[in-house]
Parts: C-alpha cells; structure tokens; sequence
C-alpha cells in the first residue's frame, strides 16, 4: 500500500507496509453535535444562560433585517438607479464602450484560463457563471444580453487558446496583451480623436470610476512600491535619502488631504495649459499614495531573505540585477503576499474618498439619488447594496490571495 | 619551492592577504598559492578566519591587502573582475543556501541560463548529468524543502558544477549534516577530487583530508600556520598550536 505523502526513502528504508504495522491511526477526532453544544456552550447555567441571551439577540437582529429587506425595503431604487450608479453620466448611446472593454478582459481571462489552468481557469469560470446568473435578472433584454455576453467572451477566449496551442511566443503574447489591455480600456472609455468621440464629464462616471482608480491604483503602485523599496535599501545614498524621504512623508500625510491638495493647491499653483484632470489627479494621487505603504510591505519581505541567498546568487555568477528579479523578489514578494493584497483592498476601498473632492464617484453618485424626491429615504437600500458590490470584489481579491498563498506553498517552509 | 615559482604554476595566487571587521584583525597576511588540480583542505579552530579567507577567493567577502589572482584575473573594486572569477570558481555553503522558491532542477540551470546564456534544453540536459552524477536524479522536480540536508548540499555540489567551474571552494560541506548524512557528501567530492577539480575545501573531516587532500593548511589568529603533505601533517606536526588543535579533534 502507498500512502500519499509517505516519502520514499521512509518506504524503502522501512518497506512498503511498515507504516501499517508499527503506525497507529491518529485518535478519533469525529465530534457529536450535541457532546460540543453541551461541552461548550451549556457547561454550567451562567453558560447556558449567556447563550440563550446571545441567541435572542443575534436571533432578533436577523429577524428584523430579514423582515425589513422582504417587506419594507424599496429596492426598485436600485433597478431605477443601476445605471446612474455604476456608470453614472456615461451617455448611453456610448455604454457599448464600457461592454467592450469588459468584453476585451473576458477574452483575455478565457484565453489565460486555457493557457494556465489552475487558479486562472477558476476564476474565469466563477465569473462566467456569475455573469450568467446576473443575466436571468430581469433587465430589459438588451442589457441581458449584454450580461451574458461577458460569458460568451470569456468562453470564445478559451476556445481561441485551445486553438493556438500553448507555445512559448503564445505566452509572451498574452502577457503583452495583458499589459496593453490597460491603455486599451482607458482609451476605449475615454475616446480618441474623430473616430471615438472623447467623452466628456470624466469625473461622475459613478462605479467606473472606483472601478478604474482600484485597477490603475494596483496595477501600477505595486510595481512603483517595489522600485521604492528597493530603493530605500540601495547602496547609493541619494537615492536611498530620495525614496526614504518619498515613503515618510506619504505615510505621514492622510489620504483625504493629499485628495485635497491635488485638487485645490495644484489647480492654483498650476497654469490651466499644464494642469491635468481632475480625475487624472485623484487617480495619480491614490497611486502615489497607495505605493508608498506598498514600499514597506515589499521591504518587510525584502529584510526577511536570508544572507546566504544573496551570496548563493553571487557564487553561481549572478550579478546584482539578476539576483534582485530572478532570486530576492520572487521570495520577498512571496512572503508578503497577505500584505500586499491588505494594501489592494485597502486601495480599492479609499476610492470612495473620490467623493470629498467632488468626483461623482459610487458612494457620492448615491448620495445625489438620495436628493431625488422619488427616492427619499432609501438610504439603506442604497448602503446595503454599495456594502454588497465592494464586499463580493474585496472578497474575490482576498479569496485568490489566499488561493495564490496555499498554492506557492507559503508557510510550509 | 619559492614562491614566485609557485605563483607562475598556481591557479589560485593569494599574497599577504588581510583583512579586517571593524577592528578586528580576521586574515593577518596569508599567503597560498594552489596549483591547478590540487586539493587543499584548510582546518583550524573556530574563529581563525578559514571561512573568511575562502570567501575572499570569490570575493564575497574583500580583502583590504594584498593580492589575490584567481586564474590570472586579479580581484579588485572592478565589479568585472569579480563576475569573471565567480563565474569559474564554484562555491558549496555550510548551510547550502539552496534557492528554495525554484526545484532542484531549476536550481541547477538557472546559472547556465542566465549566465552563460545556455539553451534551455541543453541546462536541462546539463543538470539531469549532473544529478546524476551526484546520485540525486530522482528529486529533480522537488523543491529543496523536501529534501534531506544531505541530499540538498548534494544539489548544492550539482549546482555549482553546472557553470562549468576550474576552482571549487567548500566552506564547512558537512558541518550542518546529521552524521549518517555526511558520507554521501564525502563520497560526492571525493569524486570530484579524482576527476582532477581544483578544490579548496575547509573541513574537520579528518579522514577525508587524509585521504583525497594533496596539501592541509592549519590556520588559527588569522594565520596561516603550517602548511604540509597530510601523511606529515598528522604523523609529524611542527607548531605546538597544530598539535594542540590535533589532539583536540582526533580524540
């Protein structure tokens, strides 16, 4: 018999049924549901007692909820609003844009998900299956369709990856595709010249925008974080006092008023020829911000890799460079992976604060529905609703951290 | 043999080399010069700078005096230099240093990879002979967690002798080893001692030095002490520190 897990040599040493003589099972660990309630939660009055009173609460607190969201609650403001509220003034005419560029990271997620298998592919079908569910929601049937479309995208990009094959040039293909999907999406949402109109009025796009300052924000201050954190510990004296200063004095700041200084002070310290958007300010705002703690989270992995894996790297003839991308980052960015995904949710949550510096963002475009007579006083519906789109994202992200971690095998070391 | 005679023949040519931490006076003027395919095992008390003393050989630590030619390319502040020694001198840690984010196999060719700028296929076929060679080719897609220390510091030999190296240093091999493990690392270099490698190898391995070393050097305070053939290394010490050091680890 082989066991899973026993190492060879143990079978070779020992022979193969070693392990069933001499080992004995581990004691039984099956635990009866009445033993645990009595053990731990009716082991004397006072217990018994404390738990029939946290029942009630917990239990009372449910019903009412549950009563208020069936009987009470308007949710038609939510149907009524959906529109105004992820995309905010997006013209409708143009939201075939918006689709695109979903459709556009569809293609590519299906396309990963047969390239790599594994967590890619997971991903790829949970949305899928989610962007079908959301399609038997009964919109009007061109947003349906719309819906369901996303998993039409995703399946042709699995299709189209099954197609070419999994060469090395296809890979390097999809990663610059990757990349370039980036300046695509902006492109698309923004416009360019004659042929795609530019879009005005950037800055009450609703969701989008908490959408696009969370993608922008992490796909580029983690990369700007690292650069820093390498930096902090360079050798070079200037730059290391450069990027020690940058990360103190980001640290040092609240999030809200470095908003405000880009959105007041630059708007008086710059001319109007050279001073960029307000939403182009905001978004550079929160990356600079965000990559000044990603910096840190990225130096705590960089000070936990041993000596020896620098000299082992130096010894073989790796250069410095080399040693850095291919030996200390891989195992330094490992090791914070927690962190590092702590700072995304972070990120993608303080988006919000858009919203003290007057861009229409999902919180503030909610606040201007709550304005609208009709709507009076289904602030909860709104809140629950705006609680439920961060928390399934911020839990997504959380989930494929934790997936990423068990599949590196972090912590097993 | 005087010692300009020795530094024309020597792959390795160290002259009064010192070095210092902080204050600390480590290499007090050393001077060795090992010829090619020569095997010198440096043994010592703790403390006497024999570790020190091979990591300047690839640079990983500087020397602050003297010289130090490796086959014919002199270590300086030039970071060329160093790369051009380090990429023939292969090293084996006390405590193998094994990259533990990469397998076995990676381990093993990223070097020629990057370094050499070898095919793929062919560090792959580098790497299984190598594996081989030092009887381990069945852990190849393992990651170096999994595996004994004993067979990690074997990977650790593979690895450094997939760049093709004209020098191997050992600082301490088996020092970190369960006892039942440090044969089978023995057994790999003295191997690679008969296959003609230029070793320098700093041990307490006593019947290892006895017999593979060509030449032991006892260092202690930093100095190279006595120098001598093994057979009368350990039959007829000279200095009186050498036969202390003796009687204290033979018995």
């Amino acid at each position: 018999m082989k066991r899973a897990g026993m190492p060879r040599e143990y079978e070779e040493r020992h022979g193969s049924d070693a392990s069933s003589k001499h080992v004995l099972p581990p004691p039984g660990q099956r635990i009866h549901v009445l033993r645990w309630l009595r053990e731990n939660l009716f082991s004397n009055w006072w217990n018994a007692l404390l738990t029939v009173a946290a029942a009630a609460l917990i239990g009372s607190i449910l019903l009412g909820l549950t009563r208020w969201a069936i009987s009470e609650a308007e949710w038609q403001v939510i149907p009524a609003n959906l529109k105004l509220l992820l995309v905010g003034t997006y013209p409708v005419e143009s939201l075939w844009r918006v689709w695109t560029c979903l459709y556009v990271i569809a293609l590519l997620l299906g396309f990963s998900a047969r390239l790599h298998r594994g967590l890619i592919l997971r991903v790829a079908v949970t949305t899928g299956i989610a962007s079908i569910a959301l399609a038997f929601i009964p919109f009007s049937w061109a947003t349906r369709g719309w819906i369901a479309g996303f998993a039409v995208a995703a399946s042709a990009g699995f299709g189209l990856a099954a197609l070419v094959g999994r060469g090395a040039w296809i890979r390097r293909i999809e990663a610059a595709t990757w990349i370039l999907s980036f300046p695509l999406v902006l492109i698309l949402l923004n416009g360019v010249g004659s042929f795609l109109p530019v879009i005005e009025g950037r800055d009450t796009w609703g969701f989008l925008l908490n959408l696009l300052g969370a993608v922008l924000g992490i796909g580029l201050s983690l990369p700007i974080g690292i650069l820093l954190a390498l930096g902090r510990r360079s050798r070079l004296p200037a730059i290391r006092w450069i990027c020690t200063a940058y990360i103190e004095l980001i640290r040092g700041v609240p999030l809200i008023t470095l908003l405000f200084m880009a959105s007041i002070m630059l708007q008086l310290l710059l001319p109007d020829s050279i001073r960029p958007d307000l939403v182009v300010r905001a978004m550079v705002t929160i990356t600079a911000f965000s990559a000044a703690y990603m910096a840190e989270n990225v130096r705590g992995g960089l000070q936990a890799i041993p000596k020896g894996q620098y000299e082992a790297a130096y010894a073989v003839g790796l250069g410095g460079f080399l040693t850095t991308i291919l030996i200390i980052l891989p195992q330094a960015l490992r090791a914070v992976i927690p962190a590092i995904v702590g700072q995304f949710i972070a990120l993608f949550k303080d988006t919000t604060l858009f919203g003290f510096i007057s861009i229409l963002e999902l919180l503030s475009v909610s606040r201007s529905v709550l304005g609208n007579l009709e709507w009076r006083g289904t602030i909860f519906e709104l809140y629950v609703f705006i609680g439920l789109i961060f928390w399934v994202l911020c839990y997504s992200m959380s989930s494929i951290s934790r997936r990423i971690e068990r599949s590196l095998g972090v912590g097993e070391r | 043999m005087s010692v300009s005679e020795e530094t024309g023949s020597g792959i390795i040519v160290c002259e009064d080399v010192h070095k210092w931490f902080g204050d600390f006076h480590v290499l007090r003027g050393i001077s060795l010069s090992v010829r090619k395919g020569e095997v010198v095992v440096i043994c010592g008390p703790s403390g006497s700078g024999k570790s020190t003393f091979i990591r300047t050989i690839n640079r990983l630590e500087e020397h602050q005096r003297g010289r130090i030619v490796v086959d014919g390319v002199e270590l300086t502040h030039d970071l060329r230099n160093t790369e051009t020694v380090r990429r023939d001198v292969g090293m084996v840690f006390q405590q193998f240093n094994l990259f533990p984010h990469l397998t076995v196999q990676q381990n093993i060719t990223l070097a020629p990879v990057w370094v050499l700028k070898m095919k793929r296929s062919e560090a792959d076929a580098v790497a299984v002979e190598l594996l081989e060679r030092v009887g381990i080719l069945e852990q190849a897609d393992k990651f170096p967690g999994q595996l004994s220390g004993g067979q990690q510091q074997r990977v650790c030999i593979a690895r450094a002798l997939a760049m093709s190296p004209k020098i191997m240093l050992f600082d301490e091999p088996t020092s970190a080893l369960d006892p039942e493990m440090i044969k089978e690392v023995l057994d790999a270099m003295k191997e690679l001692a008969r296959s003609g490698m230029t070793m320098i190898v700093v041990t307490h391995e006593m019947g290892f030095a006895r017999e593979v070393a060509d030449r032991i050097c006892f260092f202690d305070f930093g100095e190279l002490i006595e120098e001598n053939r093994p057979e009368e290394f350990f039959a007829r010490p000279e200095n009186e520190r050498t036969k202390l050091f003796l009687s204290q680890i033979l018995h």
